[in-house]
């Protein structure tokens, strides 16, 4: 990889997003050994209204720690969609939710979609864990961090009596991912 | 040994900062945002011997941690625009009595209310003549998780040095942004601690000049009594209206600062030595037009970055020497032109100070930045 990779999870305030974001730059910096800078921007809301959490990965200092061209875009909400695939780059992938996001922006990209959230509830048993469903999805289409560091990551994040929980999760999402791009 | 690294927020990392320093005491009210300061500070302080305290408003916030200061102790307070305007008559106290403190204020939209959530770096001038009368200002505007660690400590180095209030500014965007961090080890960075009196408590003065500009500060506590009050004071610190001491009370509050420049100014230049176009910029702005001068370059523009690391004192010296010999200054910054109107005003018309100012909640993108530098001629 060279230069900087950008990705940006996107979706409404208390999703877990910028914990998704914090995760995946964790897995890079801290595991991988890469250089990562998240950032993130949200309303005053508490809960709902368009939120997102970005994230860029490099092999070099990073300057500007904001998403400039995304290479890879997570929509859980559709308005969401609307507000931040703008600026996905030619090539890019774009993750959403099946059942949230109806309206598909129209672009050159790979679109790649299941019910995310519809997973975590009814495949894992908590709706709380689809962050970590889109984070393995994340994963397993950028490819910009390992597997393997990604679910260090994540077990470090989570308390003890979740660890299995998670760990379901994040496998579940990558490869739902995985079978989803094909 | 391996040092330890962790993903830390800016916030969290200033937070870190200032217990390496050895801060013991925190006074604070929860304010988007900067309240994770006060989170890992209220977390950390007791398990140290320290004291947090969730005060009734900033200005309480700001009182406490000027008379814990006088105990002898490192204090600091974190706040964000709203705050940091009501915090500003008793900033003035700290600076006319004299005492060390850390006053961290993550910037975000206003005036007033403002943005809560979003980034702005309109506090800059807040950070200098906030507090009416005429006073030392030091305003240090960190720009990486590791640099708002590292600032934090001196920060505090500068406080007690200095006898003054200290401000750590960052934009919401460094505060809330997260990136690695190497943890210095102990007795890695430097610590100043304040300087005790050697006379006994009977020959006592706060503001005894006889020792330099910077009289000893003694420990309420320890024996020494004194009187504290925001009145112009003598040198047992009882109030005088005689013109010339006050005079020259004033006159030395200020050259504190201003003869110690050197001391505590500090800068980066990026590519500045030849560059046509120089971008001064500060803070998360700062970090985009390094992205923007390497852009240039590539593109055969000569451009340079003058990265601000404090802004107050401001490197007016520098600026002019540097002004003498290029096409251009830039300023990016989230607000309707303010480091623009300082450095206007240091480099006697020898440049044009170009503005690229936005304060809607918005940080300013490298692209911005470039397409400025096509405007010069």
């Amino acid at each position: 990889m060279s230069g900087r990779y950008e990705i940006r999870f996107s979706g409404a305030g208390g999703q877990g997003l910028i914990l998704a974001g914090v995760i995946m730059a964790e897995a890079a910096s801290i595991y991988d050994g890469k250089q990562a800078v998240q950032s993130q921007s949200y309303g005053p809301e508490a809960r709902g209204g368009a939120s997102k959490s970005e994230v860029i990965v490099s092999d070099g200092p990073i300057d500007y720690p904001k998403a400039t061209v995304v290479d890879a875009l997570l929509a859980l909400t559709q308005e969401a969609c609307d507000k931040y695939s703008h600026d996905l780059k030619e090539g890019g992938v774009l993750l959403i939710d099946s059942d949230l996001v109806k309206k598909q922006p129209a672009g050159n990209f790979k679109v790649v979609s299941f019910p995310i959230i519809n997973t975590a509830k009814n495949e894992i048993g908590r709706e709380i864990v689809a962050n970590i469903v889109a984070l393995g999805a994340m994963v397993a289409l950028t490819g910009v961090v390992s597997k393997e560091s990604a679910e260090k990551a994540v077990l470090s994040r989570v308390p003890e009596a979740f660890l299995e929980l998670n760990k379901k999760a994040f496998n579940t999402g990558y490869e739902k991912a995985v079978a989803a791009k094909k | 040994m391996a040092k330890k690294v962790a993903f830390l927020q800016g916030n969290e990392a200033a937070a870190q900062g200032a217990l390496y320093a050895g801060c013991k005491f925190f006074a604070g009210y929860p304010i988007t945002p900067s309240t994770e300061v006060a989170e890992v500070m209220s977390a950390e302080l007791p398990k140290i011997g320290g004291k947090f305290i969730q005060m009734e408003d900033e200005i309480g916030a700001m009182a406490a941690i000027l008379g814990a200061s006088l105990t002898g102790t490192k204090v600091l307070t974190s706040t964000s625009g709203p705050g940091l305007s009501l915090k500003q008559e008793l900033i003035g106290y700290g600076c006319i009595a004299e005492i060390p403190a850390v006053i961290f204020n993550v910037m975000r939209g206003g005036p007033s209310t403002g943005m809560p959530t979003g980034p702005s770096q309109s506090d800059v001038m807040c950070a200098k003549w906030g507090t009416h009368g005429d006073h030392p200002a030091i305003c240090l505007v960190p720009a990486s998780v590791q640099e708002t660690y590292e600032e934090m400590v001196r920060a505090f180095n500068l406080a007690e040095k200095y006898r003054t209030p200290v401000m750590v500014m960052p934009d919401e965007i460094v505060a809330h942004m997260r990136e690695r961090i190497v943890f210095p080890e102990p007795g890695e960075l430097e610590v100043i601690n304040r300087t005790a009196p050697t006379v006994p408590p009977e020959q006592y003065k706060p503001y005894d000049t006889s020792f330099g500009d910077v009289p000893p500060l003694a420990a309420y506590g320890s024996g020494y009594k004194y009187h504290v009050t925001g009145l112009n004071k003598m040198q047992d610190g009882f109030p005088t209206t005689k013109a010339e001491i006050v005079q020259a009370e004033e006159e030395r509050q200020v050259r504190k600062v201003e003869a110690n420049k050197a001391d505590i100014m500090k800068w980066e230049e990026y590519l500045v030595d030849d560059a046509d176009i120089v971008v001064v910029a500060y803070g998360s702005t700062s970090r985009s037009a390094r992205f923007a001068v390497n852009e240039a370059r590539k593109n055969g523009l000569k451009a340079g970055l003058f990265r601000l690391q404090t802004f107050w004192p401001f490197p007016e010296e520098r600026l002019l020497e540097i002004s003498k010999k290029v096409k251009a200054f830039i300023t990016p910054e989230m607000n309707l032109g303010m480091c623009n109107g300082v450095v206007k005003g240091c480099i006697e018309g020898n440049a044009p100070v170009l503005g690229i100012f936005r304060v809607d909640g918005e940080p300013i993108n490298p692209g911005q930045i470039v397409d400025k530098m096509k405007e010069v001629k």
